[in-house]
C-alpha cells in the first residue's frame, strides 16, 4: 500500500469518527453534557487560540514542562551514568532508589505545593520526579551494556577515564538515553498538568480544572486536544534531534542499499 | 614422533639472538579456584612472530590479556621491553577476535583514536590515519561507519587502528577466525605484508595450526586446560616473504604440520574427554 492511500484511509477514519460523533449529537443519541459536539470543541479551541490570554497559559505550562524535563533528564543521565559505572554505589543505593520510585508521584504534589508554593516550581518539581527515574534507569542500563570488547580496545588504545566517558560510554548509552528522552516528554507534561490541576492560578491544567469546575465538558475536551497537540509537537522536535545525533546507527533503508 | 624432521626445542634452549621484547616469567592465572594457566614461561624476541596454538578453552586468551595488562597474573610476572606490566599497556597493539571498532565513529575516526588519546594534533592525526587507511587498502572509505563495511574491511580498519601508534608488541587473539576462508587468506597475507614492512614482536593466539605455521616464526603448543602450560615450542624455518595459501603446499610446511600436530593432537583429545 502506498503512502498516499494510507494517508487517505487515515483521513477517512478521522472524518468517520468525528462525523459519526457530530451526527450522534445532532440526532440526540449522544448527550452533549458528557460528549460535547466536535464542532463546539473546535469552536472553543478557535476562541482560545485567537485569545491572547490563552498563550499566557500555554507559556506557563510550556515553561514548567521544559524546566522539569531539562532538570529531570539532566539529573537522570548524570546519576544513571554514575551508578552505571560504579557497581558498589549502585548496590548501596539500590533499595533507596527502588523505594523512591515506588512512591506514586501524584501524592507528592500537595507536598511540593506546601514546600514550594502554588507557583511554577512546585509543578517543575513534580515533573522532575516523574522524568528523573525514566532517564536514570535507561542511562544506567546503557552504560552497563557497553560492549566489553570495545571498551577494552579503547583502553588499550590509551583512553583515560574522561576519554572513555566521552568516546565510549556516552555514545553507547546515547540510544538508550534518547529513547528514554522520548518517553519522558509525556511524563514531563503530565507532571506539569497534574501540578496545575491540583492547585494553580494559570496554565493548561488550570484551564481544564476550571472548565471541569463549571461542568463545561467542551472546555475539558478542548483542553485535552490542545495538550495532545502540545505533546506531539515536542515529540516531533525530539525525533529530528535524535536523527541528527545518532547517524551512525544502521537504518532499514541503508541496510537494503548495502 | 619417531619421524620427526624438526626436533621440538625447549623454551630455555631456544637461541635468542635479539633482545627479548616480551618476557612471561612463570605466570599462573587463576579465577577463584579455577586455574586457567599454570607456570607459563615464554619469551618473544624483538621482531619475532610467535604463534600460540592450543585446544579450545586452554586459557590462550588469558595469556594475551596478561601481556596487555587487562588481567593481572595470580603469580609470576610479565614484562615488555624490560618494563614490568602493571595495568593497561599503551605500547601494544591488540587485534581482537570480535568487532572492536567503535560503531559510532567513522573508519578514519576509529583509526585515529590511538593518536587522539596520545594528544597528537588534528592535522597530523588526519594525515597519518588517511595514510594508514590507504595502506590497508581502504582509500575512499574514510567516512564509512563500521556497519557500512564488510567483515574483512572492518578487520582492515582494526589493523590500522592497532598499528598506527607504532606499538612495540602486537597481540592478536584469533583475529581472523570469524572470516570466511578466502577473506582470511587475504587478511593473513595483508598482515604479513604490514608486519614485514616494520617488524615488531607479535604474539598471536589461534586454534588453527595451519595459520600458526604459515604466519609464525615459532609455534608454541599449550596443553589442554585447566592448568594449561606450554608443552612444546617449534621453530618455523620457512623463508619469508611467504604466501599463506601457497606455503601450505611446501613439503617442509607439511613436515612441520605433522610434527606439531603430533604434540597438539593429544591435548585436543584430552580437552574433549574432559568436557564429556
Amino acid at each position: 500500500m502506498n503512502v498516499a492511500t494510507e494517508r487517505f484511509i487515515q483521513l477517512g477514519l478521522l472524518f468517520a469518527i468525528l462525523g459519526g460523533w457530530q451526527l450522534g449529537v445532532s440526532i440526540g443519541i449522544i448527550d452533549v453534557f458528557f460528549f460535547p459536539a466536535p464542532m463546539d470543541i473546535f469552536n472553543q479551541i478557535i476562541s482560545w487560540v485567537i485569545d491572547a490570554n490563552f498563550y499566557r497559559h500555554v507559556t506557563i505550562t510550556l515553561t514548567e514542562t521544559v524546566l522539569g524535563y531539562v532538570i529531570g533528564t539532566g539529573l537522570g543521565v548524570a546519576a544513571g551514568v554514575w551508578l552505571g559505572l560504579s557497581r558498589s554505589a549502585a548496590r548501596i543505593l539500590d533499595p533507596f532508589i527502588k523505594g523512591l520510585n515506588a512512591i506514586p508521584r501524584v501524592v507528592l504534589a500537595p507536598i511540593f505545593v506546601l514546600w514550594l508554593g502554588l507557583g511554577l516550581w512546585s509543578k517543575v518539581a513534580l515533573a522532575v520526579t516523574l522524568v528523573f527515574f525514566i532517564t536514570f534507569f535507561n542511562a544506567m542500563q546503557g552504560v552497563r551494556e557497553v560492549n566489553p570488547v570495545v571498551l577494552a580496545n579503547a583502553r588499550i588504545l590509551g583512553a583515560k577515564r574522561s576519554e572513555l566517558l566521552r568516546h565510549v560510554y556516552f555514545p553507547a548509552a546515547a540510544s538508550w538515553i534518547l529513547s528514554s528522552l522520548r518517553t519522558s516528554v509525556g511524563f514531563a507534561v503530565v507532571g506539569a498538568i497534574i501540578g496545575e490541576y491540583l492547585g494553580a492560578s494559570a496554565g493548561l491544567g488550570y484551564l481544564i480544572a476550571q472548565a471541569e469546575g463549571n461542568f463545561d465538558a467542551v472546555g475539558v475536551f478542548a483542553g485535552i486536544i490542545i495538550l495532545a497537540v502540545f505533546v506531539l509537537v515536542i515529540d516531533r522536535i525530539l525525533d529530528v534531534m535524535e536523527n541528527r545525533l545518532i547517524k551512525w546507527r544502521p537504518n532499514a533503508s541503508e541496510e537494503r542499499a548495502a | 614422533m619417531a619421524l620427526a624432521v624438526v626436533k621440538p626445542v625447549g623454551e630455555e634452549t631456544a637461541p635468542q639472538q635479539k633482545k627479548a621484547m616480551v618476557a612471561i616469567d612463570s605466570v599462573t592465572m587463576s579465577f577463584g579456584t579455577f586455574v586457567a594457566v599454570e607456570d607459563v614461561n615464554l619469551t618473544v624476541a624483538d621482531g619475532e612472530f610467535l604463534a600460540i596454538v592450543g585446544p579450545t578453552g586452554c586459557g590462550k586468551s588469558t595469556i594475551l590479556n596478561a601481556i596487555a595488562g587487562l588481567l593481572k597474573p595470580t603469580s609470576g610476572s610479565v614484562s615488555i621491553d624490560g618494563n614490568g606490566v602493571s595495568g593497561i599497556q599503551n605500547d601494544i597493539g591488540y587485534l581482537f577476535q570480535q568487532d572492536a571498532l567503535l560503531p559510532w565513529k567513522t573508519a578514519i575516526e576509529n583509526v585515529e583514536l590511538g593518536l587522539l588519546f596520545r594528544s597528537v594534533g588534528t592535522s597530523d592525526r588526519r594525515e597519518r590515519s588517511t595514510a594508514w587507511l590507504a595502506k590497508v587498502g581502504l582509500k575512499g572509505f574514510e567516512q564509512r561507519y563500521p556497519h557500512q563495511l564488510s567483515g574483512g574491511q572492518r578487520k582492515r580498519v582494526q589493523m590500522a587502528q592497532a598499528l598506527i601508534s607504532g606499538p612495540k608488541v602486537i597481540l592478536m587473539d584469533e583475529p581472523f577466525s570469524a572470516l570466511d576462508i578466502h577473506t582470511r587468506h587475504l587478511m593473513q597475507n595483508e598482515l604479513l605484508r604490514l608486519w614485514q614492512e616494520e617488524r615488531r614482536a607479535v604474539v598471536m593466539i589461534t586454534h588453527d595450526l595451519e595459520e600458526a605455521i604459515a604466519l609464525g616464526d615459532r609455534v608454541a603448543v599449550l596443553a589442554a586446560g585447566p592448568r594449561s602450560r606450554v608443552i612444546n615450542s617449534f621453530p618455523v624455518d620457512l623463508e619469508r616473504p611467504r604466501d599463506v595459501a601457497e606455503i601450505k603446499l611446501d613439503p617442509r610446511f607439511m613436515d612441520l604440520y605433522r610434527n606439531i600436530w603430533a604434540s597438539l593432537r593429544g591435548e585436543v583429545e584430552k580437552s574433549y574427554e574432559r568436557r564429556d
